[in-house]
């Protein structure tokens, strides 16, 4: 089974070369080109994810056979291949459940360049996991940036521009200070691969340097912060989940975000040492942010009118969430962490696609007003977005209950004062939750009745498509395995954050 | 006073880096035009840029391009730097590319390059 060593590299190149060939296809040859990569992708991940766990350990590949401190190097253990595994399926997911918003919302001839978008940030995705090495690191953020500005403008509007526009500066603000970062750092150590700057840091000179890697690790942070939308810098995410299609939202909130805090954790652990971290105290500034994201995120939230920025704003507390556990500085922490990025993942891309077919039942609008009685008009939809309210909110059996119970774990771990104010966040915030949520809900199965004194079903009695059907069913089973088999996946993450010191 | 000169004059380029840095970060995040925007963001870049460059430059060497025979080691600079720099530079050529291309849309839907006020023309539009 070495041949899998060969399969990161070769899913990226494939990515690529389809993101190239989509560009000049037809947009229902496009549109099967995408598919057939993603399914391929599933296909490579999963093999990568068993040929790990089957040798129990990590494998390195070098591109071009170059000796460790001169070539670049891609990295698989089980951690990136859990977390591979689980783009290319959300991303699958969220296309064919967008599938036909695409087609109405995008400018016919453009429908191709989508697709291209898609496959490039798939190609981002999977090399911000895999890469070793950073500067590598840093020409795939830059990738996803521009993709993702490009998934947010799609609508072609002067809405979607601006957004796009604003998400972008925000963006390079973040690129900016990651880049200086990563310059400072490879001038401290000498090295751009993680493992060598890693044994740099732990041999010499982390003594002598104690100054600029305070400085290295906060502008590393808030870069990739800024770009994941941690609570004070979250301006732009509200505007650019709204104003673009809805498998652009899903694909935004659930992957590109989550993909920055991949490398994070990856920077974190394997280039600069988490003791290292710890002893600079950056950690506890993230926990603080981390918890006013958690706070403010919902109470942004309650106040919104649309349900579709309203779960924008959720989101950004969700963030907050994954950053309070990183800050925590225990190993439970991170594991909760790193547990909810995908359960927020699998969560909050099932309900911005429901919201795509709540939406067409509901005269094109996702207000509060417009989607009453929608529960009877798209059941479907309608039950996958009580699905992904329950997981957000904290039911037992759905994913977002299992991270509150890790991340309260990891509190009590943690003890102190760190301990209460968790404690207390997580309840807040679980009642905040409560009211945004089953606000929407409620709204969803009111009946509304018509002065015949019956349930309307004038309102665009559209029918699901059978793909948006199968998708959303997928997506309930997807979450539904995530909250009750939990243990299983908690220990391949335990396992490859072990493998990543 | 000797050794404050002394300590600029050894650390001009990364002074000045850093100073750029500064400039273009702030024009970049707080400027309301977007064209003085994209400025900001290659000012911030190419300081980056000179930052590598200087420190994988050392006087009196020269660059790893070996044409009559190889002297020793302390002849030579470090290329990476250098390398780094061109990636760099491709990077920051694409993103000016996407921003100036989104900012002309934006020009041509509002017929103005400043943001808060394209702000205020969606607001008045939405409601």
């Amino acid at each position: 089974m070495d041949l899998c060593t060969n399969f990161p590299m070769f899913s990226i190149i494939l990515c690529l070369m389809c993101g190239v060939v989509c560009s000049v296809l037809k947009k229902n040859m496009a549109r099967y080109v995408t598919y057939g990569l993603l399914t391929v992708l599933v296909v490579l991940s999963a093999a990568v994810l068993g040929y790990t766990v089957s040798i129990d350990g990590s494998f390195i590949y070098q591109m071009g056979h170059f000796g460790a401190p001169f070539g670049n190097e891609l990295r698989a253990g089980v951690l990136e291949g859990v977390f591979t595994v689980f783009f290319s399926v959300i991303m699958y997911l969220s296309v064919i459940a967008g599938e036909k918003h695409i087609y109405e919302d995008v400018e016919e001839s453009k429908i191709n360049l989508y697709y291209t978008l898609i496959c490039l940030m798939m190609s981002s995705l999977l090399a911000l996991t895999y890469t070793n090495d950073v500067f590598t690191a840093y020409v795939f953020v830059e990738i996803n940036t521009i993709t993702a500005a490009g998934l947010v403008a799609v609508m072609g509007n002067g809405r979607a521009y601006f957004s796009s526009a604003k998400y972008m500066i925000m963006s390079l603000l973040g690129s900016g200070l990651l880049l200086i970062g990563i310059t400072l750092l490879y001038d401290v150590t000498g090295h751009l691969l993680l493992s060598n700057i890693k044994y740099a840091v732990v041999t010499s000179t982390i003594k002598e340097y104690a100054e600029p890697f305070t400085i290295i690790i906060a502008l590393i942070t808030i870069g990739l912060s800024i770009k994941s939308a941690l609570f004070p810098f979250h301006s732009w995410l509200p505007d650019a989940h709204t104003a673009s299609t809805i498998s652009s939202s899903a694909i935004l909130s659930s992957l590109v975000l989550k993909a920055y805090i991949v490398l994070l954790i990856k920077i974190y652990y394997r280039a600069i040492g988490w003791e290292t971290v710890l002893e600079t105290g950056v950690n506890d500034i993230v926990f603080v942010f981390g918890i006013m994201a958690m706070i403010f995120g919902s109470v942004f939230a309650i106040a919104q009118k649309d349900v579709k920025r309203m779960t924008a704003y959720s989101s950004v507390a969700q963030i907050g969430y994954i950053f309070m556990g990183i800050g925590i500085g225990n190993a439970a922490g991170v594991v909760a962490a790193v547990f909810h990025i995908f359960a927020h993942g699998a969560t909050k891309s099932m309900i911005f696609t429901s919201l795509g077919g709540i939406k067409e039942v509901s005269r094109h609008s996702t207000k509060l007003d417009a989607i009453k009685g929608a529960g009877y008009r798209n059941k479907v939809a309608s039950v996958a977005f009580a699905v992904g309210a329950f997981s957000m909110v904290g039911i037992p059996f759905f994913p977002g209950f299992v991270s509150k119970i890790n991340f309260a774990d990891a509190a009590i771990d943690a003890g102190g004062p760190k301990m209460i104010v968790i404690l207390v966040a997580l309840a807040v915030s679980t009642v905040l939750n409560c009211i945004y949520f089953f606000r929407a809900l409620i709204c969803l199965y009111t009946p509304v009745s018509d002065p015949g004194g019956r349930l309307t079903e004038e309102v665009d009695n559209t029918k699901p498509t059978a793909k948006y059907i199968g998708a959303m069913a997928f997506f309930i089973v997807a979450n539904l395995f995530l909250g009750t088999f939990s243990d299983m996946i908690i220990k391949l993450i335990t396992r490859g954050l072990s493998m990543f010191s | 006073m000797q050794a404050v000169i002394d300590y600029i004059s050894s650390n001009l380029f990364e002074g000045v880096a850093i100073i750029l840095f500064g400039i273009g970060f702030t024009t970049l995040f707080l400027h309301p035009n977007l064209i003085k925007k994209i400025m900001g963001l290659n000012i911030m870049d190419s300081s980056v840029y000179l930052f590598l460059a200087a420190k994988g430059f050392v006087f009196g060497r020269k660059a790893p391009i070996v044409t009559d025979g190889v002297a020793e080691m302390e002849s030579y600079i470090n290329p990476i730097p250098t390398g780094l720099v061109l990636t760099g530079i491709v990077v920051s050529v694409s993103v000016t590319a996407v921003m100036l291309a989104l900012t002309i849309r934006l020009y041509w839907r509002y017929h103005t390059l400043e943001m808060d006020e394209i702000m205020q023309i969606i607001r008045k539009e939405g409601k």
